[in-house]
């Protein structure tokens, strides 16, 4: 019944039987035991799920875990080193603008605003808060989010010259 | 001393956060674990003649169908209680019908749970769950709370006449009648507060564990207060002592209020643990969260407020109908009464003030605390009142405002100002936080870009509300007087390690408002040692002796002040150990800096070295106790009372209806501040849901009692670019009764924010005649009021 997948999960292989109905979400929290990503709505609407694909952006509650038959994906849990040593700048952004209070919608939010600075790394207000359309957050009324990606950005910006 | 509190301190629970290891109930996984699917009704209200569970059971990797007949026939299971007791004007006790976990005989509203599924695998369960036959027999139902008030209104439970819960007034009637009698204006307005959805973006889920090798239960549940959820289910549901379970509310994802109550679901977990021997978890989706978790608000009301020539306010009079939903909730009685009557006076000397209250069942999912609870209503009736009355009678709505204020006081040198409606404030200084937000603005300039705006087709308007709320919910005798079955005190317990590092213990509980590092600043501070020798341990109830949660902005004036008395019985024990070391009089050591030092000399010793030696009493005080571990429960004096001013800047489009709100200001006073950042990060989530309510939610049931927007994608909540970036500044008017001088931040930005936003959007519609819009203000809502609601489409 089961169905053969592999993938690459923020840089580990994995070779799977999943049941064809399995969502991406669900194969990444109960078969992986990867809980970073959370399930916020049944409706697509919340992004809490949202990981990369591949690199873009994309909610796993919409996707079949067979869909990702071949790709590559990187969740919350592989944006920093393993041994919790050193914060990705999105996460150092979050950390010192207080874009996080219950922590719940923030792995969605922050894969949210990477792929958003990856495709346009100097965003202004506006830009940024239309991206974040497809994410919810109850705690932050998106106030320090904004200014959580801003900082990001100034620090990628930096590591781009530098790099 | 000093080196942390007022900081804004970068939190500490970030880390794991941000690396996705947070631990929320759902990503928990105990060995053996089985998952439980709910059967919930989908009518409204409906006689449930027969439950076929043959072929659920058949299912495969189905472990166990249970019914109510099979719960409510187990020992002497009734249902979840009430926590709060209000009695009828005539003193007879308010009708509390049962509320079953699972109900036998009839379902009360979409949602009502029916049957339980448990299975081996999620998806087993929730296979089997549909095939589950239910045979129901649709009765008629009400959901609005004024037709389920009218006579001959459909009943929800039997023995509950005219689904009327209680009746109850507060005030001075005979007063404010005279008053109103001779009132040079009276502004009347009846308007409707609609019932909104918390949404937490974390559903609710509940794990539950039986052990019979020392026969203990464990609950993992997503809870504001697990203590007091594992009071109500022992004592009052499943009658299993308390020493038997333990309750653990982990890393939980927000709350709102919605997270306060005892839910059923957290009894069916571990009832069925037990029966099968494994551990069993449910997790609602957001779809059956919509439909059980308690629910906000839902006033229907008739005000009138009166005032002299001058302007001045002299009496208000108050109406209103409260839905309390199919059943009662936790503290469903306490919202609509204690917390909301007792808040009308609000800001200003008003000296008459009567409120005439009915609490009504419907067909509907529970009404309960929800982020303000009460007082979001109150300050929203007052607020709306008082603009409509500047407008009514041709002054400015700050003028008004300012000219009704209750003058300056400290709480100290003057005494707290007594209320009309049965409370005294604390300490407030009322006129800053208007001036600062009104300077803020730039109001003359506004005022002026508004007309020119509107000479060009344009509709600017601006909305001001000022607020007060009672929090730091609250002095226990006080509150027992009122009807709560519970105290509303808090525990905190301070071990201090021999090595000198703090962990402390506190029955508040973190679900986003950083208590991980705002209690770790006070300790931190008051005894002199660095940030990261502290550790704040709460949400267990195996390791925090006891708890009563966190709601009403309680946890820092009310948890916090426990731990102070903690410190002051940590530093007083050092003090006499010190005194020994150094062979000094106790009266002669002073402490600062961490520091035990012998006034005047440079002899000291550090708070390390007591700490070891309170533990290795080897040189030590004859007839003291060794260790370094001090409990304290702290009940407060009285509520404290938070106060602000509000100003909401909008355009409407004329073409489509659509609100935008371009600017909000809030200028909030919470008393001292520990962490800047934390409070500037609470008050801008307040806005965001307060602004929410204003422009954006509302449940919205059909005439079948159907939720017919139970999904993100049809009850809309404010987006990241739905709102502006807001201003805020902040007066701080210490309180002055208790030890950090603090007075609470969670609610204060949904209190303030509704009301500003509508006033906001009437001021916008003026050139239209437009007097009220009914919320959420939807484009619809808007382009109609223009049109044809009290406006005629023409500015």
């Amino acid at each position: 019944m089961g169905i053969p997948i592999n993938v690459k999960v923020n840089g580990q292989s994995y070779s799977k039987e999943v049941e064809p109905r399995l969502l991406l979400v669900h194969f990444l929290r109960d078969v992986l035991a990867l809980t970073g990503t959370h399930v916020g709505c049944d409706t697509s609407s919340c992004g809490a799920c949202t990981i990369h694909i591949d690199g873009e952006a994309a909610k796993s509650c919409t996707i079949l875990a067979v869909q990702v038959d071949g790709a590559e994906i990187t969740t919350v849990e592989g944006l920093s080193p393993a041994d919790g040593s050193d914060l990705h700048p999105i996460q150092e952004g979050f950390k010192e603008e207080h874009g996080l209070q219950c922590g719940f919608c923030t792995p969605g939010m922050m894969m949210a605003s990477l792929d958003l600075l990856k495709r346009n790394p100097n965003p202004t207000e506006s830009e940024i808060r239309h991206a974040l359309e497809g994410n919810y957050c109850r705690c932050t009324g998106y106030h320090n989010i904004v200014k959580s990606i801003q900082h990001a950005a100034k620090n990628m910006g930096k590591e781009v010259a530098h790099g | 001393m000093g080196n942390y509190i007022g900081k804004s301190v970068k939190r500490v629970e970030d880390k794991r956060f941000l690396t996705g290891k947070g631990r929320y109930t759902d990503d928990i996984v105990l060995p053996g674990m089985l998952h439980m699917q709910i059967v919930r009704s989908s009518y409204a209200h409906a006689r449930v003649n027969r439950i076929d569970t043959s072929a659920a059971k058949a299912h495969a990797d189905v472990v166990a169908v249970y019914t109510g007949a099979d719960i409510h026939t187990d020992g002497n299971i009734i249902g979840v209680p009430c926590g709060w007791q209000v009695n009828f004007k005539n003193g007879d006790t308010m009708k509390e019908p049962p509320h079953p976990l699972l109900v036998k005989d009839k379902v009360r509203h979409m949602g009502d749970a029916v049957a339980i599924v448990i299975a081996e695998t999620k998806e087993a369960a929730k296979d089997a769950a549909e095939l589950v036959v239910v045979d129901y027999e649709p009765l008629p139902s009400v959901t609005d709370v004024g037709k389920a008030a009218a006579a001959g209104a459909p009943l929800v439970h039997d023995d509950v006449p005219d689904n009327l819960c209680f009746d109850w007034e507060l005030g001075d009637k005979a007063k404010t009648d005279a008053a109103m009698e001779t009132a040079h204006h009276i502004t009347k307005l009846d308007f409707v507060n609609q019932r909104v959805i918390p949404n937490a973006i974390e559903p609710r889920a509940a794990i539950g564990s039986y052990d019979a090798t020392n026969d203990k239960y464990t609950l993992y549940t997503t809870s504001q207060n697990p203590h007091l959820t594992r009071l109500l289910l022992c004592a009052f549901v499943l009658g299993i002592p308390e020493h038997k379970v333990r309750v653990v509310a982990p890393d939980v994802g927000g709350g709102f209020g919605s997270k306060i109550f005892h839910y059923s679901e957290e009894a069916l977990v571990i009832w069925a643990s037990n029966k099968l021997q494994r551990p069993i978890k449910w997790n609602s989706e957001r779809s059956e969260a919509f439909l059980t978790d308690a629910h906000g608000r839902d006033h229907k009301t008739s005000a009138e407020m009166g005032f002299d020539a001058e302007g001045n306010i002299v009496g208000l009079r108050i109406n209103t109908l409260a839905n309390l939903g199919a059943y009662l909730s936790t503290f469903a009685p306490a919202v609509p009464t204690y917390l909301h009557g007792t808040l009308l006076q609000g800001l200003y000397t008003t000296p008459a003030i009567h409120i005439d209250l009915k609490a009504v069942f419907t067909h509907t999912t529970a009404v309960d605390a929800y982020r303000g609870a009460g007082r979001p209503e109150a300050t929203f009736l007052l607020e709306r009142m008082i603009d409509l009355s500047a407008i009514e009678m041709g002054m400015d709505p700050v003028e008004l405002r300012k000219k009704n204020f209750i003058p300056a006081f400290d709480g100290v040198e003057q005494e707290g100002y007594i209320t009309q409606v049965a409370l005294q404030y604390d300490s407030g200084d009322y006129h800053p936080v208007l001036d600062r937000a009104v300077e803020m603005v730039g109001y003359e300039q506004f005022r002026k870009e508004q007309a020119e705006a509107r000479a060009n087709g344009r509709y600017l308007g601006i909305g001001f509300s000022t607020y007060i709320e009672a929090c730091g919910i609250a002095p226990s005798a006080v509150v027992g007087a009122l009807g709560a079955r519970a105290g509303l005190y808090e525990s905190a317990q301070v071990r201090v390690q021999p090595t000198g590092s703090v962990s402390v213990y506190t029955g508040s509980h973190s679900h986003g408002q950083g208590h991980e590092t705002t209690f770790a600043q006070v300790v931190a501070d008051k005894l002199g040692i660095p940030l990261e020798s502290v550790d704040i341990i709460h949400g267990d109830s195996d390791a925090v002796a006891f708890g009563m949660g966190t709601y009403g902005s309680r946890s820092l004036a009310v948890g916090g002040s426990a731990i102070m008395k903690s410190i002051d019985k940590v530093l007083e024990k050092g003090a006499k150990i010190a005194a020994h070391k150094l062979e000094a009089a106790e009266d002669d050591i002073e402490y600062s800096d961490g520091q035990w030092t012998v006034k005047g000399t440079d002899k000291s010793i550090g708070f390390g070295d007591i700490a070891l030696t309170a533990y290795v009493p080897h040189d030590y005080p004859a007839n003291l106790e060794p260790g370094m571990d001090f409990s304290s429960f702290y009940d407060p004096a009285n509520f404290t009372y938070p106060f602000g001013a509000h100003i909401a800047v909008v355009e409407v489009d004329p073409d489509t209806g659509k609100v935008d709100l371009k600017r909000f200001i809030a200028v909030d006073d919470v008393g001292n501040v520990i962490n800047p950042m934390i409070v500037d990060g609470q008050i801008h989530g307040g806005l965001a849901q307060g602004i929410g309510q204003a422009l954006f939610e509302g449940a919205i049931y059909d005439e079948e009692g159907q939720l017919m927007n139970g999904s993100y994608m049809d009850y809309t909540m404010p987006r990241a670019d739905d709102l502006p970036s807001f201003e805020i500044d902040r007066t701080v008017t210490p309180c002055p009764h208790n030890p950090l001088g603090v007075k609470g931040a969670g609610e204060a930005g949904c209190i303030g924010s509704t009301p500003a936003v509508v006033n906001a959007v009437v001021d916008a519609l003026a050139p239209f005649g437009v007097r009220d819009v009914q919320m959420p203000m939807t484009p619809e809502r808007v382009w109609r009021a223009m049109h044809n609601g009290n406006g005629n489409g023409k500015a």
